[in-house]
């Protein structure tokens, strides 16, 4: 670990510390409830809420890692969201019971990895950049959500799905462990085997990777393949609970997933990034989000402060990597 | 494959592709309803689609400049709110240069960290949706905005107004579009924007300001995006915070599909015109047809990866891509 990484990787991390330290103190003078910021009961929760992100941002860690983007998720998790409620009132499923629970999470769970490797086919076979085609997709998947179901909301409601997704297992909720075991997968995958290996170098030098003999197409495949899995795995996980999906929801996801990984420190440019500091990326923002409605800030302040933010870790990013100034333009 | 790139039917229809899908749709849907050719139902597409493509030829410059902006959308929700309030507070006469001053600051500060200080223009426009949504949520208190009084104000003209019967959205965005196809073709800031976007580092060898450029790129977006907002709050005279929700994606969207390289350095202003127009038409043709609005949205996917594939096979002269 040399002073380099160190500054780079603990950053975000730093940063937690400090939104800590700033909503505790300022909560003292400006909350209107009389609980701590630092509660743990608070902090539980706020884990639990970063899991529909989270898991997501994980995913676009490894595309971004992999010199890529994708902007369909939102529409992916949606997809998945509405082929989870709506495949349990199918007769068969019915029929079934609670065992038709794990059916249903597999049904949704393929849809998230068919979507996957729609995009990352079309990634790997045309080269049409991977911003276009999830650009599109992120529209063409939008409307296949509005074509299963229409306008109207998608709505079942089990409750021994609910007693599970609400269930607490050594404290934490059923979110946050998901949230946390997809983490060391991907940490695993990433630093622990040839595909995160290879990833990294395609990330790094596409070129370079070629002629090294990667197989570059396969990996990005793959790996959209992953990212698609892990909407769909964040659908379950949110709407096991909630019970009910509008057309609309996980719009602006993509947005929200990249902010994380980018405050995370991963470049959009590839071959940099880690999931771990990603975790601190999406846990970073959702404490601003819950400090900042702790201290009796307006939600509107969110969106200014996170934007800000954002600019800001771009700006001090550059200023410590003067190296890496030929940024790959997109 | 070599006639893929000259000549030859297959070399046209990648080359031109975009106009011969325009050509083949609008006879489609011609074929299949009668309404759609109608004079009344073109000037109704064209007046529905100003307001996206008073934005997309902003963003044509900002793209060809070799740059993206996604905060067109959240920029339009904040010119459409400002101008809204302003109008009652100021008259309509100030609120009007006082929402385009606001805008084109937004845009300037774009400008100037994507411009000057270099930074990713994806993260610092995807920034600045963000905080501008933020700040139209703290100009508007997170409240609906309406001008008070609706029927006595000559504000409506831009939106709903007509001249010599053609209706001005119509107008404005024609009239823009012209001049900024005459900027881009015709003079040397047009020909710098095309060699910034194509070749940065050359560019800057030859002695073209290349972070002036690039800021003036994003001011003039900023300039339409006012314009767009000034047409949006004209029609409706009265707007929620989130009018321009997602617009940022359609916008690119019609960029992308009238053929401008996300890499920059081509496009031209005509090109993005067919793009808003096709996206419009299409929308307009399903509806007629008697599919839900929805179906627009897988259609237009189709559209816009085969129009990309399309250009980009024209160029290496085969249809797969070689990675392995």
């Amino acid at each position: 670990m040399t002073k380099e990484t160190i500054l780079k990787q603990g950053g975000i991390w730093a940063f937690i510390v400090v939104e800590l330290i700033f909503f505790s103190v300022a909560g003292e003078y400006l909350s209107v409830s009389d609980k701590a910021f630092m509660d743990f009961d608070n902090m539980l929760l706020l884990l639990k809420q970063s899991a529909p992100i989270g898991i997501i941002a994980l995913g676009m860690t490894i595309i971004m890692i992999n010199g890529n983007i994708d902007l369909s998720v939102g529409a992916t998790f949606a997809l998945s969201a509405v082929v989870l409620l709506d495949s349990m009132t199918w007769p068969f499923m019915a029929a079934m019971g609670d065992w038709s629970i794990p059916l249903a999470w597999g049904f949704a769970l393929l849809t998230g990895v068919i979507l996957g490797a729609v995009n990352g086919l079309l990634v790997w076979k045309t080269g049409v950049d991977a911003f276009i085609v999830t650009l599109g997709s992120m529209l063409g998947y939008r409307g296949l959500v509005f074509m299963y179901n229409g306008e109207q909301p998608t709505s079942h409601l089990n409750w021994t799905l609910v007693d599970f997704a609400e269930a607490q297992f050594l404290g934490l909720h059923t979110a946050t462990w998901f949230l946390l075991v997809a983490a060391f997968v991907l940490w695993f995958l990433m630093t622990r085997t040839v595909h995160g290996r290879n990833a990294y170098a395609i990330g790094n030098n596409r070129e370079a990777a070629v002629n090294a003999g990667i197989r570059v197409g396969p990996h990005i495949m793959w790996n959209f393949v992953l990212i698609g899995f892990l909407a769909s795995l964040s659908a379950v996980v949110f709407y096991s609970e909630s019970g009910s999906v509008n057309p609309n929801d996980g719009m602006l996801y993509e947005l929200w997933a990249i902010t994380a990984v980018v405050l995370g420190g991963t470049k959009l440019t590839g071959g940099y990034g880690s999931i771990i500091s990603t975790l601190g990326g999406v846990i970073a923002i959702q404490l601003l989000r819950k400090g900042l409605g702790h201290i009796g800030a307006d939600t509107e302040t969110v969106n200014l402060v996170i934007g800000l933010i954002l600019i800001a870790v771009l700006f001090l990013d550059r200023q410590l990597n003067r190296k890496g100034k030929e940024e790959l333009k997109i | 494959m070599a006639e893929l790139t000259r000549g030859g039917v297959g070399g046209f229809l990648a080359r031109q592709g975009i106009l011969v899908a325009f050509a083949v749709f609008m006879v489609g849907f011609a074929l299949a309803n009668q309404r759609f050719i109608a004079v009344d139902n073109i000037s109704g597409v064209i007046r529905s689609s100003a307001i996206l493509g008073v934005m997309a030829l902003g963003v044509t410059f900002v793209v060809i400049g070799g740059n993206l902006d996604l905060s067109v959308g959240s920029m339009m929700s904040f010119s459409t709110i400002v101008v809204l309030d302003l109008h009652d507070k100021l008259g309509p006469a100030l609120a009007i240069p006082a929402m385009f001053a606001l805008t084109l600051a937004l845009g300037a500060f774009i400008g100037f960290l994507v411009g000057y200080l270099k930074l990713n223009s994806l993260i610092v426009t995807l920034g600045m949706l963000s905080a501008i949504h933020g700040l139209t949520l703290t100009w508007s208190g997170g409240k609906n905005m309406d001008i008070a009084d609706k029927e006595g104000t000559w504000f409506a003209i831009f939106g709903q107004g007509e001249v010599i019967g053609i209706p001005v959205p119509i107008l404005i965005f024609a009239l823009l579009a012209v001049v900024l196809s005459l900027i881009l073709g015709k003079t040397p800031f047009g020909r710098k924007i095309y060699a910034v976007g194509g070749n940065g580092q050359a560019a800057t060898f030859s002695g073209i300001p290349r972070a002036r450029v690039v800021f003036l790129t994003y001011v003039m977006s900023a300039f339409c995006v006012a314009t767009a907002g000034l047409l949006q709050a004209s029609r409706s005279l009265g707007s929620q915070n989130t009018v321009g929700q997602g617009m940022e994606l359609e916008v690119l969207a019609a960029v992308i599909l009238g053929g401008a390289s996300l890499l920059g350095g081509s496009g031209t202003i005509f090109k993005t015109v067919i793009g808003v127009l096709i996206l419009g038409f299409i929308q307009n043709g399903l509806l007629l047809v008697g599919l839900e609005f929805y179906v627009q949205y897988v259609v237009t996917w189709v559209i816009i990866i085969l129009a990309v594939w399309l250009d980009i096979a024209a160029k290496r002269g085969r249809l797969l891509s070689p990675i392995a």
